[in-house]
């Protein structure tokens, strides 16, 4: 096996610390969809002028 | 802290089961063949009544048909399999207790109320509204409300899941990073939760203005917020059939992956840009801006068509390292054609991986891509499509792993070994051709969820040509030769459950190495990355990709003569 994790004493890597926190992933995962999608699309929709 | 005496040993594996955790994954993955079933009965009057000659259903019926088809296969089926993944994959392979079992019985429960609440309403006759539910077709209260329960006890499941990942982290029951199958299953699991949020968001007030409680639903608003439930529920399959992919190849080849950083980055970039492509549903909407459309489908989107490349070349990548340490080293390709192709697990799993590349994955980037979707929104290309990425891609990959799961986790010897071979294969061909079929009809214009194309009433009438006609029966066909592939896996799943000979739980006699599976439950990468069989199918995909997707721009530019 290779060993990609560095060995004990490591400073552990941004991105594995990142990779390595499910909870910090389910806030990302829930934040760019909603502002991409969600809040933009919403944003998109209110924003139409209503018929006179 | 769970005793002991909750826990067993499997003596194939090695792997510490938590059996309130084990029977949660056996009731889940039966109450979803279950679901299976019934949607694909449901799906097969479809096809029949698509096929002109035959034209099965009447148009009420028809509807109705096509409204329960997408409930409970879309949703219900997978998701039910998907919970039971989601405990195998943190319980299981992370050797420690179920965190709140009670919860995830609550959970289940409320799934089975609301997926059955659902289908007897569909049923009665007043909720065919198919599976989008667009306003202002309106569904008697208890659709809706149905629907609100099963993601509610979806989302409990999630809790135990994220709870467990808690209790093994708190329990050092692994060290360092969890497995990558649990890796992706964390991913299903985050955009799981996603899915539920906006199903909340739309269904609730939809619940309460057929109630009479609201009193109007913007038609547009509906569906982008809908579309965030809608097709992330299908994201939620592709990220488990991913893990599924992983699990499958550790455990028959004790293969690992290629590179753990690059399958895990490849992870978060469906967990950053998977849901952003449920814009391709809204791509001919004229209130929305070409930016949110463009930014989110042509950009976004491509990062996580990235992603699925990745894993495409990862998966078999790591199968033919496994293979080429192990000696199948002639040539390009010995490490596939010594591949046990007699396998279900092994068959299913790769023809799962190829058809969701090919038939899926594909057609996903043309339907992404503003411009020529235009040619084929809303026609029959959409569930061609996507029968692609859920039927060939998803179903098959979890009937490949119920191979595995019977005897590991039920404890049983698969029944009909010989119909089990040949499952996947017939599986595979029907669905290819309901896939190519209903593709081919698209482009020549055949509408989806259309009862009658031949528009017989209509005030103005329209006569496709005859290929559409030959598309549609072709189509016929290949859903009678899936629904075979489907009873086949049925009769061989139920019937070993039921009348399967029980496998013992004597201790094995120790091995000089650890069994394969111990590949699935821990980190780390190949040592052998040389992998040129697997670049040279690669090239294949890259080629058949480009080609196929300037086909496309082709029949764009012969919609629109310039000259």
């Amino acid at each position: 096996m290779v060993d990609d994790q560095g060995g004990k004493g490591d400073k552990i890597p941004f991105m594995q610390q990142l990779l390595d926190n499910p909870f910090l992933l389910l806030c990302i995962g829930i934040v760019m969809p909603t502002v991409f999608y969600l809040i933009w699309g919403i944003m998109e929709v209110i924003s139409i002028p209503l018929a006179n | 802290m769970a005793n002991d005496t909750q826990f067993r040993t499997c003596p194939d594996t090695g792997l510490k089961i938590h059996l309130p955790a084990e029977k949660l994954i056996k009731t889940n993955a039966v109450v979803a063949v279950v679901f299976l079933l019934v949607g694909g009965l449901f799906g097969l009057s479809v096809a029949l009544t698509r096929w002109p000659a035959v034209h099965f259903l009447p148009a009420d019926w028809f509807y109705l048909a096509l409204t329960a088809h997408g409930l409970d296969v879309l949703l219900v089926w997978i998701i039910f399999f998907e919970m039971a993944i989601l405990y195998f994959a943190s319980a299981i392979l992370l050797g420690c207790r179920l965190a709140a079992p009670k919860l995830a019985w609550v959970g289940f429960w409320l799934m089975l109320v609301g997926a059955v609440m659902t289908n007897v309403v569909v049923l009665m006759g007043e909720s065919s509204v198919m599976f989008t539910s667009y306003v202002p077709m309106q569904a008697d209260p208890l659709f809706y409300l149905g629907i609100i329960l099963f993601a509610v006890g979806a989302l409990l499941c999630c809790c135990c899941f994220f709870g467990t990942l808690v209790i093994a982290k708190n329990e050092k029951t692994y060290e360092g990073s969890v497995p990558l199958v649990t890796f992706g299953a964390i991913t299903a699991a985050i955009i799981a939760v996603f899915t539920i949020a906006s199903g909340a968001i739309i269904l609730i007030p939809t619940l309460m203005w057929s109630v009479g409680l609201v009193s109007y639903i913007d038609p547009l608003m509906y569906k982008v917020v809908w579309w965030a439930m809608g097709h992330s529920s299908q994201q939620i399959n592709v990220s488990a059939h991913v893990a599924v992919w992983y699990l499958i190849a550790a455990v028959i080849f004790g293969a690992k992956p290629l590179s753990e950083k690059v399958s895990r980055t490849a992870f978060l970039l469906y967990i950053l840009f998977l849901q952003l492509g449920s814009v391709h549903h809204l791509l001919v909407e004229p209130g929305l801006s070409s930016e949110y459309k463009i930014f989110n489908t042509s950009y976004a989107m491509y990062l996580a068509v990235l992603a699925s490349m990745i894993h495409g070349l990862t998966v078999p990548g790591s199968i033919e390292a496994a293979q080429r340490e192990k000696g199948f080293n002639k040539g390009l390709f010995e490490w596939l054609r010594k591949a046990p192709w007699g396998n279900p697990a092994f068959s299913g799993m790769f023809l799962s991986l190829v058809m969701f590349g090919f038939l899926g994955g594909i057609t996903g980037v043309i339907l992404g891509t503003e411009q020529i979707n235009l040619i084929m929104h809303n026609t029959l290309y959409v569930p061609g499509h996507f029968h692609g990425t859920v039927v060939a891609g998803t179903t098959l990959a979890f009937m490949a792993v119920t191979y595995l799961l019977v005897p590991l986790i039920f404890r049983k010897e698969i029944l009909f070994p010989k119909m089990a071979q040949w499952q996947p294969y017939v599986f595979a061909i029907g669905v290819t051709g309901l896939s190519v079929f209903m593709m081919g009809a698209g482009t020549l214009g055949v509408p989806r969820r259309h009862w009658d194309i031949t528009f017989t009433d209509a005030a103005m009438s329209f006569d496709f040509p005859g290929a559409a006609y030959l598309m549609l029966g072709l189509n016929g066909v290949s859903a009678v030769v899936a629904s075979l592939g489907g009873a086949m896996f049925i009769i061989v799943v139920v019937g070993s459950l039921l009348f399967g000979k029980t496998k013992g739980e004597a201790a094995p006699a120790p091995a000089a190495e650890a069994p394969p599976t111990t590949a699935a439950a821990q980190y780390g990468s190949a040592a052998h990355l040389e992998v040129p069989g697997t670049f040279a199918l690669a090239m294949v995909f890259l080629v058949s990709f480009v080609l196929y997707y300037f086909v496309n721009w082709k029949y764009l530019a012969e919609t629109w003569g310039l000259s």
